[in-house]
């Protein structure tokens, strides 16, 4: 068996307010292997984006152990992370490219070969030919897009997707998971993919984690066995139903 | 095409505007026999331009220069106050409220306490101007760099991007907008405040003209003295908005 890409292991992390500590993520405990696309679902506030900033090392955990990389796929802390937020947060004073760009230049990679990646991944999101667009010339969806080859394009061996979709009206948002699932394919990257809709986190998964708030606590880890390559007819197949029941009762809303 | 054509027609109603209201000045004068102390005409306002005593030049020039020197230091300490907030939060959380109490301070009223400290000249005109205009500008800068989201600070953190590299990629241009307008209400500021500067004491300057003209009623003097004040405004406030025009993204401009 391969070793895990990530483990976490009784991981807790409390933030202190005024006087008041208050616990946003206890024990989360969980593997993730090289190339998976795991999706963490839960109600807002249960700690979703705590756990993906304590996994980009931006903040320390206060216990439990946290492991990326393995001696087959090494990780680079400080440049092996890919960062998908659910606004683009595009720079609206670059074009496309540019904004693309930007973790290269963070990381002084050498330019010009930054620069022909940058078109590449562009062309893999379906924005050809906006590479030298402004960022308002762009729906949302190809915004989001431009994001998802800004966090490529340092070519990181873990991305983080926070609720990269959520401000996208239904139907793109249908688009974009089956764009998500064709770049993770070509890509190969391991994702960890936040959301609170439970049909996109079935969807998209190899595996769904399921966390609960009040108090913030780990519910389930849920392996998906759904046939790939994934098509949407698949959400309205028998399993696909018996896994989002499963994960609407481990949030208490049946 | 229809945008630049609506451009266009916005361009030549502007100029028509002014020229109605040099028409409408030229007739009042001219049909409502107005006395000459009260409104002169505009030619008798161009002619005061060739009253040599006037020293017109000098006077322009002294006025220009308070405005710029006061202008500038505005925007040099403005900015690096603002820069420094963002370094430090205690330094911020110190200094802030204690700008904007001090921003509610008339600056009017500081003038003929600066004249004591600074005696008179073009240096105590500048620090008028520059009394007047450094709140605006540092008030939106520091706006500006805090307004930088913070999803994108964690982007770079995540990449340990350098604190210099975040100022220069992200929060700088980010308050690029904000910067240039305070600069526009700065720009406007800095010229009254010389010019109040020079009303309470002046031995040079437009200001200092309008006061020595007035006693002899050559109100064409005062109406060209006003007209040369506008123009070093609109002369600052043109280069701010070019400079604005050349950096800032057309959809980020704030008015
Ligand atoms: N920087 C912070 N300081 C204090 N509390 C925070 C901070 N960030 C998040 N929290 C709190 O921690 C809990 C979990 O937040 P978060 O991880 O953002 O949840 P989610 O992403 O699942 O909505 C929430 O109750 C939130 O209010
Ligand atoms: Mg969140």
């Amino acid at each position: 068996m391969t070793e895990s890409f990530i483990h976490l292991a009784g991981v807790s992390k409390a933030y202190r307010r005024g006087g008041e500590t208050h616990l946003a993520i206890s024990d989360a405990t969980f593997d993730v292997m090289p190339g998976e696309l795991v999706s963490l679902v839960g109600p807002s506030g249960c700690g979703k984006s705590t756990l993906l900033k304590v996994l980009a090392g931006l903040h320390p955990q206060d216990s439990g152990e946290v492991r990326i990389g393995s001696s087959t796929h090494a990780f680079d802390p400080a440049r092996d992370v890919g960062m998908v937020f659910q606004a683009p947060l595009l720079l609206k004073w670059r074009r496309i490219l540019q904004n693309v760009l930007l973790p290269a230049e963070i990381l002084g990679l050498p330019m010009a070969e930054a620069r022909e990646r940058g078109r590449a991944l562009l062309r893999l999101v379906g924005l050809e030919g906006s590479e030298d667009k402004y960022p308002y010339e762009l729906s949302g969806g190809m915004q989001q897009r431009a994001a998802i080859a800004r966090a490529l394009v340092h070519d990181p061996k873990l991305v983080l997707m926070d609720e990269p979709f959520g401000a996208l009206d239904a139907l793109t948002r249908e688009k974009m998971n089956l764009e998500l699932l064709r770049i993770w394919k070509e890509s190969g990257k391991t994702i960890l993919f936040v959301t609170h809709g439970i049909s996109e986190a079935v969807f998209l998964g190899t595996r769904v984690i399921v966390m609960t708030a009040g108090p913030a606590r780990m519910a389930d880890n849920i392996p998906i066995e759904l046939p790939r390559p994934r098509t949407l007819d698949m959400k309205t197949h028998e399993m696909f139903g018996e896994y989002t029941r499963r994960i609407y009762r481990l949030l208490g809303m049946e | 095409m229809e945008a630049s054509s609506n451009t266009l027609s916005r361009t030549v109603l502007a100029v028509l505007a002014h020229l109605a209201l040099l028409a409408a000045w030229y007739l009042f004068v001219s049909i409502g026999d107005v006395p000459k102390y009260v409104m002169p005409s505009p030619q008798a306002t161009v002619r005061a331009l060739f009253e040599e005593n006037y020293n017109w030049w000098l006077n322009t020039g002294v006025t220009a220069l308070e405005i710029f020197v006061g202008y500038f230091l505005a925007l040099a300490v403005g900015v690096t106050l603002a820069l420094l907030f963002t370094w430090s939060q205690t330094l911020e959380a110190f200094f802030m409220p204690l700008l904007v109490s001090l921003n509610m301070i008339p600056k009017v009223a500081l003038g003929p306490l600066i004249i004591v400290w600074f005696k008179y000249g073009i240096f105590p005109n500048s620090m008028m101007a520059f009394s007047i205009a450094v709140f605006p500008i540092l008030l939106t800068t520091a706006r500006g760099l805090r307004e930088t989201e913070p999803e994108l600070l964690d982007l770079v953190r995540a990449l340990r991007g350098s604190r210099w590299q975040v100022f220069t990629k992200i929060q700088l241009p980010g308050a690029l907008p904000y910067i240039f307008s305070g600069m526009k209400v700065g720009a406007i500021l800095a010229v009254a405040g010389a010019i109040v500067g020079e009303f309470l004491s002046s031995d040079k300057g437009l200001g200092y003209l309008m006061l020595q003209v007035q006693v002899t009623l050559d109100t064409p003097a005062m109406f060209m003295a006003v007209i040369l004040i506008t123009l070093i405004g609109v002369a600052l406030y043109g280069s701010v908005l070019l400079l604005e025009r050349l950096l800032v993204a057309k959809d980020a401009r704030i008015a």
